[in-house]
């Protein structure tokens, strides 16, 4: 007997002949079910209907199966829905978080096993509706990610999500494995883990095993957490054992983040331990009301907009030009085995690619493939790979000296020194051998495609790709479109940064690109700090706390101060010979002291630390003399936003020049390629989302904030004419 | 306005807070009731029937030294039923703020003799066993930026600059004046033995005294709080709001702390008026007190704006007062008061410290108080302030004189 309601639904309701109801989730509006009012409303009811049904007949009723229509079982929360949340919002806001969880609740406390059969990603909210049910069977497919990643959007799992996974794990385990670290499991490694209880190879073998384990254990229809006698895993934060390490929990969470503050992992932590020491239901409550302060509030705004919308936003080819057939590239030819040619040779081989590593001889370019073998290695000893893989892996590596090697090539990658001529050099010297129709990318932080562009036979399949250092490990490409690069070529080039599994943002060409170009900004202004008197070690803390990986003196060795120098030398000639204005970067100064002084770099072994066998040992001793610290010195609020602000200011000043045209470029390539906090957002929703002392948010805010900071300390915060009409008129940048 | 007066003041000798500290097999209450059996013998004329209020300080009430002991050992102790007892916490000045509260109260005119002080079985009721939000609770400690005592103290160390020389130094000292007061006698009058059911002494001397320190000596000590600093991210944590200092150097160890002993101490505190009643000689008059607060996670500068408060309600300078009693509850913390004050150690802490006998919490407070009446009499001086940091930041002070 099979019955469904006429109403629209996003939970189909089927009964089997065995009294066995399958719940599908089957959103009619959307291709990925969401936690969407339909769907409350549409769980809500079907909860109802089987327990009516039970309360007529115990016997009408033997099980509940929850099984999806889609390719995803489960997307997870409506976050279009979140993102216009403010605090005015959060009576309404908390009815939905406990709408949600409600039916949830009542679902895993029926008289009858309730099964999860997960046949795609679950993730979130996918996954809170598994977590409350009394069984989870999965695909045992490696493209099925399972785990609640609300952290990484600066959210906290609200949806009975902390409540579970407390009681499932225990507090420590379920903090750190699941919880913060909002890791995504493999069907394999979420068995592992104890987040799901049994794989299955096929789809097709999903319900029966799903029925199959109902029938066999009608009695398993109480989660552990609710049956009599249930222990939290670890011990609970009441008990003497647990309690005693409670107070290194936030102190921990604060050393790993560096004292910069993510308003989610503290939610987390806070609900996780105040909801262990109480009863489930009282602890879900808990949990609703700290996800309501992360929803209306805008630190969640920021993190959703960059990493749901704009990532989403590059995945599906935003800044690709349209109407123009996918590429995939066989064979690549990278030219130069040096440290970015061989990085870029590995991420092109573990993408498939037929892979020539060529340089100026067989010798040196087997050393560029040796790293390879090196990752591969590494990969093996941690479990990550095989021999076997190994070996395929390295058999696609072409390593050798000999250009004709490059025959047949479709791609071609340079990645030489930073020398015009040298590329142009080593363009000349395949062109005969590759396909005519090969796309040539060129690998370079600062020097203009445009110009690189004439020394090559054919400038419209001329395009830059800069990749960042270490290539293997760094997730972001940022695609430079020279004057004369094609449409076609544009494309490409998209498609192969995405073919190697890395992010592409797209800008156009000018000195230092977007990435380079602003990062040089934090730096300067770090510097410039220095100068005036800012403390060496507030100023590297202030870098952190506002969530940089690195501090500016610090960054500034790794980046090497004669190459820093060289580029500003180079982008003044450039102006001086354009005829356009060039203010000269207090922070120039220093950069020369520093270079007077024999101290350039991590490389040299000498720079604002001091370095003994290559390890960075702490601060030069001479610093303090050379930049003697200020008695008074500067807010340390106003030393974290000079950092923010610099690069935002000039972030606005690439849109306004047209460097960049999109804000989910901007904010990805400022994060991923970087390092500018993630809790941010990125560079451009740092200003249309920035959140000044007072509270006021938005772009009006944070031009206020750049004038006082331009009072105080310069007028290179002062907003352009064009940033200011933005914020009077309200407008954004382009997403 | 009343004046309150000390009419006597007495304490146990402290134990070694371990299992095989003389003073574990003794419950708390028993040494709050030892206390309240001797003031009468000392005092025949102090009649029970007068006393109001038994208000004792307990750092950790949980256990055997939870649920208000002060009533329950007065009870014990055959006192009878019309006196009251509170337990009250203001964590390491919990013994003197019962004193002050006590000397309030008679000041304010509401009650005559009150008698307080307080009691720490730390062997009985570890430290920190009672929890507490600020600690515990994830939210609190991340909005307060917690971190234990011992990383703030080794950070007061690293600001000032002092090694682990100049700390350890103070540490001998502390350990060598000690010895000699007890050596001495200046001790004698105020400790009351703790004493069995059957009458036999079970302790009767401070026992974690080593009057052989050494600077060399301690030398081999393991700090205490590096590893907790580093493995548990505390170091992380104040090292964000004290963001100018590279690292904290961990120079605090078993040896310059306070040690963790049991004990108890208590105080008779009345109205001039009571004395004439009871033919009570009073010892001291207690002129002003404060508390007050500083930096939470340095948290142990507090007693210096405390001792400040308490000057000025008086109407007096630090130049007026003639010896000091800061707690030892380590090292820097003394050093560090003494520098804030502008005062030396030939006035302050002239029998030693915590260092050398210990800190039971609750108790400590009303020990130094009472150690500091002994000295100013013994010397024949007038005026003695006694201060203790505080967890939380706070600091409290309180100035007697001698009548």
């Amino acid at each position: 007997m099979s019955t469904t309601t006429t109403e629209q639904t996003a939970v189909r309701y089927d009964k089997d002949a065995d009294g066995i109801v399958t719940l599908t989730l089957d959103d009619p509006h959307q291709s990925a079910n969401t936690m969407n009012a339909l769907y409350t409303s549409s769980m809500k009811a079907v909860v109802d209907r089987i327990e009516d049904e039970l309360a007529a007949d115990a016997s009408s009723v033997t099980g509940v199966v929850i099984a999806s229509a889609k390719k995803t079982f489960f997307a997870g929360g409506d976050l279009k829905g979140m993102v216009t949340a403010t605090p005015d919002d959060a009576a309404s806001v908390f009815a939905m978080a406990e709408g949600v969880k409600e039916p949830l609740r009542r679902l895993e406390k029926l008289p009858v096993p309730v099964v999860s059969a997960i046949n795609g990603a679950a993730l979130g909210g996918g996954f809170e509706i598994c977590l409350a049910t009394n069984h989870r069977i999965v695909v045992d497919d490696d493209k099925i990610a399972l785990g609640l990643p609300e952290s990484s959007l600066g959210l906290l799992p609200g949806g009975g999500g902390v409540t579970r996974i407390v009681r499932l794990l225990g507090l420590q385990a379920g903090l750190m494995e699941v919880l913060l670290t909002g890791t995504q499991f493999k069907p394999a490694q979420a068995e592992e883990k104890g987040l799901v209880d049994e794989l299955v190879a096929t789809r097709e073998e999903l319900l029966p095993a799903a029925k199959a384990w109902i029938k066999a254990h009608p009695e398993a229809t109480t989660n552990p957490w609710d049956a009599p006698g249930y222990k939290m895993p670890g011990g609970n934060p009441k008990g003497p054992a647990l309690a005693g390490f409670l107070p290194a929990f936030p102190a921990l969470l604060r050393k790993q983040t560096k004292g910069a503050v993510y308003p989610a992992a503290r939610a987390i932590l806070s609900a996780a331990v105040e909801g262990a020491m109480r009863d489930f239901d009282t602890a879900s409550r808990i949990e609703s009301r700290y996800l309501v302060k992360l929803i209306t509030e805008q630190g969640s705004k920021n993190m959703i907009q960059a990493f749901f919308f704009d990532l989403q936003a590059i995945k599906s080819g935003s800044m690709r030009p349209q109407g123009i057939e996918p590429f995939k590239a066989t064979k690549v030819g990278v030219l130069g085995a040096g440290m970015m040619g061989a990085g870029i040779a590995y991420s092109c081989a573990r993408a498939g690619m037929e892979v020539v590593l060529k340089d100026v001889s067989d010798e040196n370019a087997a050393k560029g493939k040796a790293y390879s073998e090196g990752l591969l290695d590494k990969a093996i000893s941690r479990g990550k790979s095989t021999e076997e893989k190994k070996a395929e892996l390295l058999g696609r590596i072409t390593a050798t000296g000999d250009a004709a090697a490059l025959a047949g090539c479709d791609l071609v990658i340079e990645a030489v020194f930073e020398d015009p001529s040298l590329k142009a050099k080593v363009f000349a010297e395949v062109a005969p051998y590759v396909n005519d129709d090969a796309l040539l990318c060129s690998n370079t932080s600062t020097l203009p495609i445009t110009e690189l562009a004439e020394g090559v036979d054919r400038p419209k399949d001329f395009i830059g790709l800069h990749f960042f250092s270490p290539v293997d490990k760094m997730p972001l490409v940022e695609i430079i479109r020279g004057a004369e690069t094609s449409d076609e070529a544009l494309a490409k080039a998209y498609d192969v940064v995405q073919q190697i599994r890395k992010t592409p943002i797209v800008v156009n060409d000018s000195r230092g690109f977007y990435t380079s170009r602003v990062i040089g900004f934090f730096v300067n202004e770090g510097l410039a700090m220095l100068a005036e008197g800012a403390h060496p070690i507030s100023l590297e803390r202030a870098a952190t706390q506002a969530g940089y990986p690195v501090g500016t003196l610090q960054l500034t060795d790794e980046l090497n101060m004669e190459l820093m120098a060289k580029i500003e030398k180079a982008t003044r000639e450039a102006a001086e010979r354009d005829g356009t204005p060039y203010a000269i970067h207090p922070g120039t100064a220093v950069v020369q002291r520093m270079l007077e002084l024999e101290r350039p770099s991590r490389l040299k072994g000498k720079g604002f630390y001091e370095y003994a066998d290559g390890k960075r040992q702490g601060l030069w001793a001479g610093l303090a003399e050379e930049f003697p610290v200020a008695e008074e010195q500067i807010p340390f609020e106003d030393m974290k936003e000079r950092m923010l602000f610099a690069e935002a200011l000039e972030t606005a000043k690439c849109f306004e020049e047209g460097v960049i045209t999109s804000a989910a470029a901007a904010n990805i390539g400022s994060i991923m390629g970087i390092g500018f906090p993630p809790m941010t957002g990125g560079a451009a929703q740092y200003m249309t989302g920035y959140q000044a002392a007072d509270g006021e948010i938005g772009l009006a805010a944070f031009v206020k904030r750049a004038d006082q900071l331009a009072e105080r300390y310069g007028d290179r915060f002062a907003p352009t004419a064009h940033l200011r009409s933005m914020a009077e008129k309200g407008e954004s940048f382009p997403a | 306005m009343a004046e309150a007066f000390v009419y006597d003041h007495i304490r146990t000798p402290r134990g070694k807070g371990k299992a095989a500290g003389s003073l574990h097999e003794v419950k708390p209450v028993d040494l709050v009731v030892g206390l309240l059996d001797e003031l009468k013998v000392r005092n025949p004329g102090l009649d029970p029937h007068r006393v109001d209020d038994v208000v004792l300080g307990v750092v950790t009430p949980v256990g055997e030294q939870g649920g208000d002991i002060a009533k329950t050992a007065a009870l014990k102790a055959g006192y009878p039923d019309t006196v009251a007892g509170v337990q009250l916490n203001r964590f390491c000045a919990s013994g003197l703020e019962a004193v002050n509260q006590a000397a309030g109260r008679i000041r304010g005119g509401m009650e005559d003799l009150i008698l307080a002080g307080g009691v720490e079985s730390m062997s009985n009721a570890p430290m920190g066993s009672d929890g507490g939000a600020w600690a515990q609770d994830p939210a609190t400690a991340l909005a307060t930026g917690f971190v234990p005592q011992g990383i703030g103290a080794d950070l007061i160390a690293t600001i000032e600059g002092w090694s682990r020389e100049d700390v350890d130094a103070f540490a001998a000292e502390s350990n060598h004046r000690a010895a000699k007061a007890w050596a001495n006698g200046y001790f004698t009058d105020s400790v009351v033995p703790v004493k069995d059911i059957n009458g036999l002494t079970v302790l009767d001397h401070d026992e974690l005294i080593r009057p052989d320190t050494s600077v060399e000596g301690l030398a081999g000590l393991r700090p205490s709080f590096a590893q907790m600093g580093r493995d548990a991210g505390f170091d992380d944590v104040a090292l964000e709001k004290y963001h100018w200092v590279e690292k904290i150097d961990h120079v605090h160890h078993a040896g310059n702390s306070s040690g963790i002993v049991d004990g108890a101490a208590l105080m008779a505190i009345g109205t001039e008026q009571v004395g004439v009643d009871l033919g009570l000689t009073p010892r001291a008059r207690i002129v002003s007190m404060a508390v007050s607060g500083a930096d939470p996670t340095i948290m142990l500068t507090g007693p210096a704006p405390a001792a400040r408060k308490a000057l000025a309600k008086a109407g007096l300078e630090v130049g007026d007062i003639d010896l000091f009693e800061i707690n030892e509850a380590f090292a820097a913390v003394a050093m560090r008061f003494m520098r804030d004050m502008g005062i030396t150690d030939e006035i302050t802490n002239v029998n030693g410290g915590a260092i050398a006998m210990g800190h039971p919490l609750g108790a400590t407070g009303a020990m130094i108080l009472g150690t500091l009446i002994d000295e100013l009499a013994r010397r024949d001086q007038r005026r003695g302030l006694a201060t203790l940091c505080v967890g939380g930041g706070m600091g409290i002070a309180t100035i007697v004189e001698l009548v």
